[in-house]
């Protein structure tokens, strides 16, 4: 059938400087390159560009452009070409659309309706180059209470404290498996994890057997409804057990892996048969209620010998601070909560646009939650979805977390441009991909190198800001929500996000 | 070697398991835990990266999670099980001397399970195989609805002993792997879109009789002989695609 769609990119190359040497056609998996022997030139069929500009950065000339196609339809407010091309692609497959990473709608950014604090003249600021910056964030159950004992200038603490993660910074990288990503990039995330002294998180798809001795001190590992790759070795090598409920990008859906991407060592991680399609499940079949889900809380903890802090993770819905209430009270030591902007590496796109709430709008109201019912020091909180830069996770510990994952930024830092065609696992950038020339791409190196940089460039920016606000340690700006303000907001949302308009 | 002894009269979950873990790494080999009633989670504690081995016998009726995670022991339970027994096992072997409760082998990936009689709702859910891991579950009983319900791989057998005949609905709904034998039949509107239903053949005859022989075994007290069992009618239940989601989506 002919496609009615029209090119969504258009690729100009400069035919001046173009050499010829093809390397846009090896870099592009979509094929959008070829070589015209007769003509001696490149052409380009833009039909076949995503716009990963993977061809426009390894141009050695620095020939080629690529930019949204100028052509139109003509302009409706109602229907977008978006809208248009969306329904035409239907039409001709009849298939659910899919996309990758999160939603790119317009919904609020409230992270850049809100402002930070600083002290002027009273209560200085401090100078974080020279005064000691506490980051250093415990994420796991607090005891109700502390019983200490001070014999003879000897404290010691005599309440049985939970397993907590110690994290140097409160920046994780969030679950992203091996399947749903290259071995390059999981592997290049272990490692930036293990070097910044924080944590990544294996995602549903297993840890391969040679990373487990090496980087089980620094992984969280994710039990979810497909229950790929668990055996007990796998959860007690690790630091953390997450058990996946939702995801911001897709709440209340399950996934697909196709069978395809399933390649032999995928197939080896995640422990089942080549080839076939891993289908997790929308829910736990074996989690129908609140006390289902305690059961497999106790059940993990029961596995790892309660040596291990339990996070589950949820998608920020319209009721989800009651459901979290559960979740807390059903033993869960960390709740992971992703909001409407997680990303994802396919998602049906009907659900990512249009299902789940902001994270800042969830993290203020499940910390007020928790206080409210007096069991907040029962978990900590780790907000995802959206996280952008240190100042997103200064305001997001502000609002209450503890500490925020990282997904789409740790993959930004490795090279992914927000294609969204991660489930094409044509990864140019050697990213979202199964292709061995196509991961190969990735240095596992030179990405690691990329993701700690990153994580040290974010955690100096927040002793900047703390330092500003004339804080030194994170945890006095915990759920500290005096130091922000709104700028352009309405009532109800100052109100959900707990903090006054700016100038009050 | 004499089995070592644990009363569970009175005794809480996480206190039983504390106990079979100590038992375990002071190199006991044998247990048995008498006056079970309810206690969850046993055996599943049991993970040591040595990978140390243990026979467990239970006596009463074990709780939610008998066998989750578990990792190679033996665990035979005379009387009934809850919800959940072998979750998501990796290895080893359970026996109930009883009926089970729902979710039974949920998403189990290696490893036998023996049940005497029936088991409830969801059986074999998403159970599945792995290079030389290959799951099987046999029920004497019935099972209920879902049974097999995105199944991946494994073999299930339920036997229907006492010939009440099959009237769970929903089977295999979403499988994609593994095998079902049913004894007797089953309607085409009691199994899901993705299931083939087809007569036995040798290879078949071959596998049943290989776990009806370590059912027997196991429930000597079975009213049927092997023979008897063997020579009855049987259908297998199978997917008819590996990606029964295949053509779901537009690229
Ligand atoms: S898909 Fe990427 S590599 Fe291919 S032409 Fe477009 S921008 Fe270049
Ligand atoms: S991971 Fe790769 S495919 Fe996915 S959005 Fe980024 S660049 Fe595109």
């Amino acid at each position: 059938m002919k496609s009615f769609v029209f090119p969504e990119f258009q690729v100009i190359r400069d035919e001046e400087k173009c050499g010829q040497c093809r390397g846009c056609e090896r870099q592009c998996a979509f094929g959008t390159h070829t070589y015209d022997p007769a003509a001696d030139r490149l052409v380009s069929d833009d039909h076949k560009c995503v716009g990963c500009q993977r061809c426009v950065v390894f141009c050695p000339k620095n020939a080629i452009m690529v930019r949204p196609s100028p052509s139109f339809y003509r302009p409706n407010a109602s229907w977008s070409r978006e809208k248009i091309e969306d329904l035409k692609r239907q039409a001709e497959t009849g298939g659910v659309l899919l996309t990758g990473c999160g939603s790119d709608k317009p919904f609020r950014i409230y992270w850049d309706h809100i402002v930070l604090n600083a002290s002027q003249v009273t209560n200085p600021s401090l100078d974080p180059l020279r005064e000691p910056m506490e980051l250093r964030t415990f994420l796991g159950r607090k005891p109700d209470v502390m019983d200490i004992s001070a014999d003879s200038g000897e404290v010691e603490i005599r309440t049985e404290l939970c397993p907590n993660l110690v994290v140097e910074t409160p920046i994780l990288f969030s679950a992203m498996s091996y399947g749903a990503i290259s071995y390059n990039a999981f592997r290049a995330l272990a490692t930036a994890a293990s070097r910044s002294k924080t944590y990544f998180n294996t995602g549903e798809g297993g840890l391969p057997r040679e990373m487990r001795e090496e980087f089980g001190r620094c992984a969280i590992v994710q039990v979810a409804s497909g229950r790929f790759g668990i055996d007990a070795e796998y959860l007690n090598i690790a630091q953390a057990v997450e058990i996946k409920v939702g995801q911001g990008a897709k709440p209340g859906i399950g996934g697909h892996l196709p069978g395809e991407k399933v390649s032999s060592s995928v197939a080896e991680t995640r422990m089942i048969p080549q080839g076939t399609d891993a289908i997790s499940p929308a829910p736990h079949h074996d989690i129908y209620s609140i006390e289902d889900l305690s059961t497999l809380i106790t059940a993990l903890k029961e596995a790892t010998n309660y040596e291990k802090p339990i996070s589950v993770k949820i998608a920020a819905v319209h009721n989800f601070a009651a459901i979290a209430s559960g979740i807390v009270r059903a033993g869960a030591d960390i709740i992971a909560i992703d909001g409407l902007r997680g990303g994802t590496g396919a998602a049906p796109k009907a659900i990512r646009d249009n299902v789940g709430i902001p994270t800042e709008l969830a993290i203020s109201s499940l910390d007020r939650r928790l206080r409210e019912e007096g069991i907040r020091n029962r978990c900590s909180i780790i907000s995802a979805g959206g996280i952008r830069c240190s100042s997103d996770v200064i305001k997001a510990i502000a609002l209450g977390a503890d500490a925020v994952y990282i997904g789409s930024a740790a993959l930004i830092a490795m090279g992914c441009t927000l294609c969204q065609k991660c489930y094409t696992g044509k990864c140019n950038w050697g990213i979202c991909t199964q292709d061995p020339r196509l991961s190969g791409r990735l240095n596992v190196e030179i990405a690691s190198q990329r993701l700690s940089n990153l994580i040290s460039a974010w955690s100096h920016e927040i002793r900047e800001m703390l330092g500003g606000m004339g804080i030194n340690a994170l945890e006095s700006l915990r759920g500290n929500r005096d130091h922000l303000r709104g700028v352009g907001l309405c009532e109800w949302e100052l109100d959900v996000l707990g903090i006054k308009g700016a100038g009050e | 070697m004499m089995a070592a002894q644990i009363d569970a009269a009175d005794v809480e979950t996480k206190e039983l398991n504390d106990r079979l873990r100590e038992l375990l790494l002071s190199g006991a080999k044998r247990v048995s835990i008498r006056n079970v009633c309810g206690q969850r989670y046993i055996g599943t504690r049991l993970y040591t990266p040595q990978g140390l081995r243990m026979d467990i016998e239970v006596f009463g009726t074990a709780g939610n999670d008998l066998a989750a995670f578990l990792y190679g022991h033996r665990i035979a339970v005379h009387g009934n099980a809850q919800d959940g027994v072998g979750n998501t096992m990796d290895a080893g072997e359970v026996v109930v001397r009883g009926r089970a409760g729902d979710v039974l082998g949920f998403s189990m990936r290696g490893g036998e399970i023996y049940v005497r009689d029936g088991c409830g709702y969801r059986a074999a859910l998403h159970m599945k195989e792995y290079q030389g891991k290959r799951p099987v579950l046999v029920i004497g009983g019935r099972s209920q609805d879902f049974l097999g319900e995105y199944m991946a791989g494994g073999v299930v057998i339920v036997l229907d002993l006492a010939g009440e005949r099959h009237d769970a609905h929903f089977i295999g709904t979403g499988m994609h792997g593994g095998v079902i034998y049913l004894r007797g039949s089953v309607e085409q509107s009691q199994v899901g879109d993705q299931v083939e239903i087809s007569p036995v053949d040798e290879a078949d005859r071959a596998v049943l009789a290989e776990y009806v022989t370590r059912f027997m075994e196991r429930f000597p007290e079975t009213e049927m002989t092997k023979e008897e069992i063997l020579a009855s009618g049987f259908v297998r239940l199978t997917p008819r695609s590996r990606r029964p989601y295949g053509n779901l989506y537009a690229y």
